[in-house]
């Protein structure tokens, strides 16, 4: 059995030392998608241009993670690279052609 | 007040049901097990539950809603049998790992091919290493009372563990028999409310399940299991004495009848042990010291219990439902590793029996007994009843 039952009780323990640190049955505690860094992932990167940008919101739409941001206004505003694991889709459905696919070795 | 029916055992088992009155029930058809969601359905269609009850295209999701009802925190029961039991294979280890209880009605019915109703362990068998528990009953009684026992032991927030209630189909599942129901209060006070760890509805305490866990921390995972079984086996006389305590009824893991001065015992599960208890009290009445030692916990697997209860014996018999092709069939297997550990080097024969519903007269019992007091002991394999 897991000693650590719960989450509130997994913010100090840090890297599991043996096997009752674990979390139960594998079960991320306070864990949500929120908080991972799926940009890790990525290996081309979507680069906005505002200029061309006319907020028509199709890559909002489909972006399949939540990685295009926007303001108050429902304005885009660009590209959360915390969560963008690259996968194109935002270029591919640009009317404008207003996001360009660029490999990350060009911002190495 | 406690009230007696004549009823059968799906119907004994679908009555639990209604007085757990579980959260979620999600549940696809089939034979022998079909009973007891066509007796909770209308149990639904009626208002004397109020659980939420999903019907679903296949075993595999219904299973699949089982664990993510019982993630969520809900209390979950279902049932299936035979090949419906091996499309949720996939599914039971999830179960078991994700700590997600379940009370499951399996009532068994052979694997196919060949296609075949009848009862015997090779469905439950096919799920034995999977982190379940598994619970083997030798009548309707005992499957009624099994089912709401299993749920304290299920949700014990040291156990967290999916529980088969196993019954014999169409053996016990559709024999009618005297059955002692507790009143609806009872038994809603013994099972009480589930109180979850790690409910996915709490939104406070947010969990994830189902994340992955590779070399680093795969194997303490399955540690953890292993000791939620060890606290089953810890946990479960407790449980098992306080619903004696309610009912008057008391199941230990492994059921001894006239073992302790035997010399000669057989080591049976689920429904044929009658018969061969009835042989027992011929036979001693003959002046032959036999018993029968009913395994009803075969995971965990009380293989101390086992062992301390044939210490001594001159030989045992070991009948198995189920083979394992190729193999050894589980049950004798288990008895007999039992044994060597202990440093009992009891000689056993592997008998198999009631394939596919093959009969198990008393006779057969007789047989195998006069065998070990004969001599006639050898490692093979013996068939029960088998043209040949």
């Amino acid at each position: 059995m897991s000693d650590c039952k719960n989450w509130k009780e997994m913010k100090d323990v840090g890297k599991p030392k043996k096997w009752q640190d674990v979390p139960m049955g594998g079960i991320a505690y306070g864990a949500s998608a929120e908080n991972v860094e799926t940009g890790q992932w990525r290996s081309i990167r979507p680069v906005w241009n505002e200029e061309e940008c006319i907020s028509c919101m199709l890559c909002w739409v489909q972006c399949p993670d939540r990685s295009i941001t926007t303001d108050e206004n429902g304005k885009v505003t660009g590209i959360d690279y915390f969560y963008c694991k690259g996968c194109g889709i935002c270029a591919h459905v640009c009317p404008k052609k207003a996001i360009e696919m660029r490999p990350e070795a060009d911002f190495a | 007040m406690p009230r007696k029916e004549i009823t059968s055992g799906n119907w004994a088992f679908a009555e639990a049901m209604r007085q757990i009155d579980p959260d979620v029930v999600a549940a696809y058809p089939i034979t022998p097990s079909t009973d007891i969601i066509m007796k909770f359905a209308e149990f639904v269609a009626n208002g004397k539950v109020e659980t939420n009850f999903v019907t679903v295209e296949s075993e595999h999701s219904a299973i699949t809603a089982c664990v993510t009802a019982s993630a969520a925190g809900a209390r979950v029961m279902t049932a299936s049998s035979a090949n419906g039991v091996a499309l949720m294979h996939e599914i039971f280890p999830i179960a078991g790992c994700f700590r997600t209880p379940i009370v499951f009605g399996l009532v068994n019915r052979s694997v196919g091919a060949p296609i075949n109703i009848h009862c015997d362990h090779s469905d439950s068998m096919g799920q034995r290493d999977l982190g379940w528990i598994h619970l083997y009953c030798e009548d309707a009684q005992e499957a009624y009372d099994s089912a709401i026992m299993a749920v304290r032991l299920s949700e014990n927030n040291d156990v967290l563990t999916p529980v088969f209630v196993c019954q014999d189909g169409f053996i016990t599942s559709h024999g009618f028999e005297p059955v002692e129901y507790l009143d609806d209060e009872t038994v809603k006070n013994f099972v009480g409310e589930r109180e979850p760890l790690n409910s996915l509805l709490d939104v406070d305490n947010p969990v994830s399940y189902g994340s992955f866990a590779m070399s680093e921390y795969y194997f303490e995972i399955k540690r953890q299991q292993i000791e939620a079984n060890k606290k089953a086996l810890e946990l479960y006389d407790g449980i098992a004495k306080e619903y004696e305590a309610v009912s008057g009824r008391y199941y230990p893991m492994i059921d001894c009848y006239r073992t302790e001065d035997a010399d000669h015992v057989i080591v049976i599960m689920s429904s044929a042990s009658g018969a061969v208890k009835d042989v027992v009290d011929e036979m001693r009445d003959k002046g032959h010291k036999v018993g029968c030692l009913r395994i009803r916990m075969f995971r965990p697997f009380p293989k101390e219990a086992v062992a301390a209860a044939l210490k001594g014996k001159k030989a045992v018999a070991v009948l198995d439902r189920c083979l394992s092709l190729g193999g050894t069939a589980p049950l004798v297997a288990e008895v007999r590793s039992a044994l060597y550990a202990s440093g009992e080097m009891i000689p056993t024969n592997s008998c198999i029996y009631g394939l596919g519903g093959r009969d198990f007269f008393p006779q057969y019992a007789e047989d195998i007994f006069m065998d070990l007091i004969n001599g006639k002991i050898s490692p093979e394999e013996r068939y029960i009843g088998l043209l040949e």
